[in-house]
Order: C-alpha cells, then structure tokens, then sequence
C-alpha cells in the first residue's frame, strides 16, 4: 500500500465517521463540530484529487463560513447544553431501512456499470484555466452562469436582511427618529 | 481492488448521501435538518469532482458545476438561518411540530 492510499482511506473514513456522528448525535452543538470535521474530509479529499481550487473554495466557503453561520445559529436558538429530545423508535428504523436501501440500489447500479472516460489531453485544473473558461463568453464559457450566481448572492443578501429584521424595534427607531426631530 | 479510483469515492460519496438523508428524515430539529442538506450537497460536489478527474479530465465542466453549487448551498444556508431565527423569534421553538400552522 502506498501513501496515497492509505491518506486516502483515512480520509474517508474520518468523512464517515464524522458524518454519521453528526446525524446521530443528541447534542446539537457536538453535530455542528462533526460536520464541521466532515466538511474537512471532504475538502482533504478534493486536495487529494489535486483539485486544489475547489478544496480552498469548500474550506473558506463551508468550513469557515457556513459552519460559524450555524454555530451562531445554534447559539441565538438553543439553550446550551440541553439535549435534544429523542426520536421514535420506529421512525429511526424507518429512516434507515429507508436510507440503506437507497445506498444498497445505488451501490448495484454503479458497479454493474461501466463507465468510459475521454483519451484526450487533460487539462490541469488550475487557476488560470478555471478563471478563463469561467469568465469566457465563447461556447464553453460561464460567463452567464457567473453572472446569475452573483444577481442571486444579492438577492438572498437583500431576503436575509428583510427576512431577519425585527420589526418592532424598527418601528421604536422610526419614533425615536420623529421625536428627535420634534 | 484496493487502490483507490473513481468506484471507491463513488461509494463514498452515496455514503455520505444517504447518511444525509437519514439525518433529514430522523431529526425534528430544523439547524439539524440544515446540517443534512449540507452533506448531502457535499456528497454531490464530490460526486461531480471524482467524475471531473476519472472521466473527462480534459474539460473543467465538473469543477464550474462543484463551484455554483458550493456558491448556491451558501446562499440558501443564509436564507434558512434567517427565516429560522424568525421561526425562534414567533414560536420560541425550531421544531418542525411547532411550525405546522401553514400546513392548513
């Protein structure tokens, strides 16, 4: 066994592990820290691949980003501590009845079946060549995508604001405002 | 057999999937239910990346997928913060029980 394999079958078993603990365990804030290490997994992974783009991208976006997103979530939400109630037996049989043979019809489809790659030159997935294409306005180029993707970015920027605003405490600041004037 | 390739992050990756599912179907709790959405869109980027590398390594179709989903997942993990902060603000409660009145 070389190296490679065995970081490879470390990795994967620390995305594993983590992930079922973090959608097992009963404590909210120990899910968070486990999919927190599963996101590192999964990131190692991409680095192991030697996409080394898309690995900074999953770490900045998911790992520093979405995972203190729920952390402060969990924070303004849930009484520290306080262990979440437990679940129906049944419904937990059901859910993993559900989930393995899911996992044991997609296990069957992918190895009975054979997939055929491309013989041509690869192309290296580095920066250079990711901004070119994703930029381009020629037929493989994202340049509209890109553009999509950012109208999007603020216009869930803008709901968040709106949606999270509490209302209340606008109207009290609107008075103040008018008895300042006054 | 043992040498990794596209076969093992395959298998990975629906691991990952349907350990998702489970969460989202066994949880009651709605940043929980959030942290399953979260692996089951990991394990798609990954899935997009493996067949990027092992099948098609001379196009970059596969990363520019990974790129938007990981871009999108942060946008819709933003919103449902938000609208679940809202939820706790009215109800003092982010089950998914305490929120069916728009069920009706």
């Amino acid at each position: 066994m070389s190296g490679s394999t065995i970081i490879f079958y470390m990795l994967a078993a620390l995305i594993l592990v983590s992930g079922l603990l973090a959608v097992s365990t009963r404590q909210i804030f120990r899910a968070a820290i486990f999919l927190l290490f599963a996101l590192i997994g999964v990131a190692g992974l991409f680095f192991w691949m030697q996409y080394e783009f898309i690995a900074a991208v999953q770490i900045v976006v998911y790992v520093g980003g979405i995972t203190v997103l729920i952390i402060f979530s969990i924070f303004l939400t849930q009484q520290a501590g306080e262990k979440m109630p437990k679940q129906k037996l049944g419904r937990q049989i059901f859910s993993g009845l559900a989930a393995f043979c899911g996992f044991a019809f997609t296990m069957l489809q992918v190895f009975q079946h054979s997939f055929i790659g491309t013989i041509d030159q690869p192309l290296e997935p580095n920066v250079a060549n990711i901004g070119t294409q994703m930029l381009g306005v020629n037929k493989s180029g994202y340049a509209l995508p890109f553009e999509v993707v950012s109208m999007l970015l603020l216009v869930s920027l803008i709901g968040c604001i709106v949606i999270a605003i509490n209302p209340e405490q606008e109207i009290v600041k609107i008075e103040n405002s008018i008895t300042i004037t006054k | 057999m043992f040498t990794p390739g596209l076969y093992h992050i395959l298998l990975i990756s629906s691991a990952l999937f349907f350990i998702g599912v489970y969460g989202f179907l066994t949880r009651r709790n709605l940043i929980t239910m959030l942290m399953s959405i979260e692996l089951i869109l990991n394990s798609v980027n990954l899935n997009f990346i493996a067949f990027n590398k092992y099948l098609w390594p001379d196009k970059l179709d596969g990363l520019f997928f990974a790129i938007f989903i990981i871009a999108i997942a942060a946008a819709e993990a933003a919103v449902a913060i938000a609208i679940i902060i809202n939820l706790y603000r009215s109800h003092q409660s982010i089950d998914v029980d305490s929120a069916e009145e728009m069920k009706y």
